[in-house]
């Protein structure tokens, strides 16, 4: 336990070390402002609540939190520091889980910065805050998911752009599963039981019941097993690719 | 005395290449246990392997009693490590890595603080401790590795060319530092310079294509290996003769080996 806050708390710590703490905040928070206000038309849509911000959070996090992501473990690999925390008195379970939570605070610490947000619709009109609430519970558990994605898919490779890539590309996988556009493309002709089990592996699907205020127990076990099995994932992989 | 390290017919596959071939040996408590050989020949395998790093494909091995597979935690608990290159978190201070060494290590408090200070003095590298890593020269660098592994004066030191990249002085100091520390431990050194085991080993082993070619150690003024004698300052000829005798015509010395083929005596 010592080991994995240790951990922790130097991960936490490298982000700040580095501009890409602040980097990453600035842009992040600036992109979320433009989708915010001129793409989900925050003001003329003339309703006090923060559905325009959450909208676009999924399309926001794929590319936002592959790019936290991809250092993780490729970037140990690279600069030969996974063989010195391997060799330290730590479990792989615990290094896994103490980088994964470093780096999901740290996009947590991002997200905070989006509260004034909340409190100029509290003072434009009168929200309900419960679903706010939710919003930010949702988009935080949907960031953990596309981080144990990156972070497993940064543990196969030394190499960070790499790592980006595919990481962007199986989060795409997981988040389209549910558009609209995909979803038209199977109602019809495939059987329900399908088109409901593709929907059903979609950050989207899952998110979207958050959002609306709908804290469901069966989309928050969504999240955190999804969670779960790529950080499992994530431990075996660090494990069967130590040497090369 | 007991082993505190012991290998037993260690064998590591990496697919269909043989990296360690059934190596078999034991350090005890005082000994500085010389690991020499060609580059590739699997020296670094068989230190990642007794530090838990590799698994090894068949063979044991123990650390302080600890079976390195079966109670990692135990073992890597007992052994400090400079793996090969020194790796470091670039981002961080001497003085910041080393605190995170010293707690993930379960040091804490006044020992927590004692240990740093020990590991920073014996290593020298009290001037540069609040600089970045990656901006330290290669010297620091090596020695802030060196301080990591010995930051929680353990029993067992594995230290993969600990004097590689360092100037003549610096060797020298490292090399004092290794013997000052020996009485009380078990320690493996890596090289590939001859004279740092005449100047620090009580035993060595040259090993080539992942086996174990010859043991040595000194025998009067010189060296002992086998039926081959090296001369004191000759050892260079001796390590010659045993790696080229394993694999005629094909030269087991390769890459920045130079160095040892320099003022090549003939056979001792």
């Amino acid at each position: 336990m010592t080991a994995l806050i240790a951990i922790f708390r130097r991960e936490l710590q490298a982000y700040f070390a580095t501009p890409l703490a602040y980097v990453f905040s600035v842009v992040f928070l600036f992109v979320n402002g433009i989708f915010t206000f001129y793409v989900g038309q925050f003001f003329s849509r003339g309703q006090a609540d923060l559905v325009s911000f959450f909208t676009f959070h999924p399309w926001l996090y794929l590319f936002f939190v592959p790019a936290v992501a991809m250092r993780l473990w490729a970037e140990e690999r690279k600069s030969g520091t996974i063989e010195l925390l391997l060799t330290l008195p730590v479990g792989i379970g615990a290094a896994v889980l103490g980088k994964f939570l470093a780096a999901w605070v740290f996009i947590g610490l991002a997200l905070t910065g989006t509260l004034p947000l909340w409190l100029t619709v509290n003072w434009l009109g009168s929200p309900d805050n419960g679903v706010i609430l939710a919003g930010y519970l949702g988009s935080f558990l949907m960031a953990g998911a596309y981080l144990a994605i990156g972070g497993c898919l940064s543990a196969i490779t030394a190499n960070q752009v790499i790592a980006f890539v595919v990481a962007v590309l199986v989060c795409f996988l997981f988040t389209v599963s549910g558009a609209p556009m995909v979803m038209s493309f199977f109602t019809g002709w495939a059987p329900q039981v399908l088109v409901d089990a593709i929907a059903s592996f979609s950050f989207l699907t899952h998110f979207t019941g958050i959002v609306n205020g709908v804290i469901d127990l069966r989309d928050l076990i969504y999240f955190l097993s999804v969670m779960a099995l790529w950080l499992f994932a994530t431990a075996v992989i660090v494990d069967l690719k130590k040497a090369s | 005395m007991t082993a505190l390290v012991s290998l037993q017919t260690v064998t590591r596959d990496f697919g269909s290449l043989r990296a360690v071939d059934r190596v078999s040996f034991e350090v005890r408590k005082g000994e500085v246990l010389g690991f020499l050989g060609p580059n590739g020949a699997g020296k670094s395998t068989t230190m990642k392997m007794i530090t838990g790093f590799l698994t090894p494909s068949a063979g044991s091995i123990t650390v302080c009693g600890h079976d390195v597979v079966r109670e990692g935690l135990r073992a890597r608990r007992e052994i400090g490590y400079l793996p090969e290159g020194a790796p470091a978190y670039g981002d961080m201070t001497p003085l910041a890595f080393l605190g995170f060494v010293a707690e993930v290590r379960g040091l804490a408090g006044s020992t927590r603080m004692a240990a740093l200070e020990r590991a920073i003095r014996l290593a020298r590298i009290g001037e540069v401790v609040e600089q970045r890593i990656e901006t330290l020269s290669k010297g620091f660098k090596r020695r802030v590795g060196l301080a990591q592994a010995i930051l929680h004066d353990p029993p067992v030191l594995v230290l993969d060319e600990p004097t590689d990249g360092l100037d003549p002085n610096q060797k020298h100091e490292v090399r004092s530092l290794i013997q000052e520390m020996s009485a009380h431990k078990a320690i493996i050194i890596s090289t590939h310079i001859l004279e740092e085991v005449e100047a620090v080993c009580s035993r060595a082993i040259i090993i080539a294509h992942g086996r174990v070619l010859a043991e040595g150690h000194p025998e009067g003024e010189g060296w002992q290996f086998g039926e081959v004698y090296a001369e004191p300052g000759r050892l260079d000829a001796a390590f010659r003769r045993i790696t080229q005798e394993a694999h005629p015509g094909a030269s087991p010395l390769s890459g920045d080996a130079t160095e040892v083929e320099d003022e090549a005596g003939d056979a001792a």
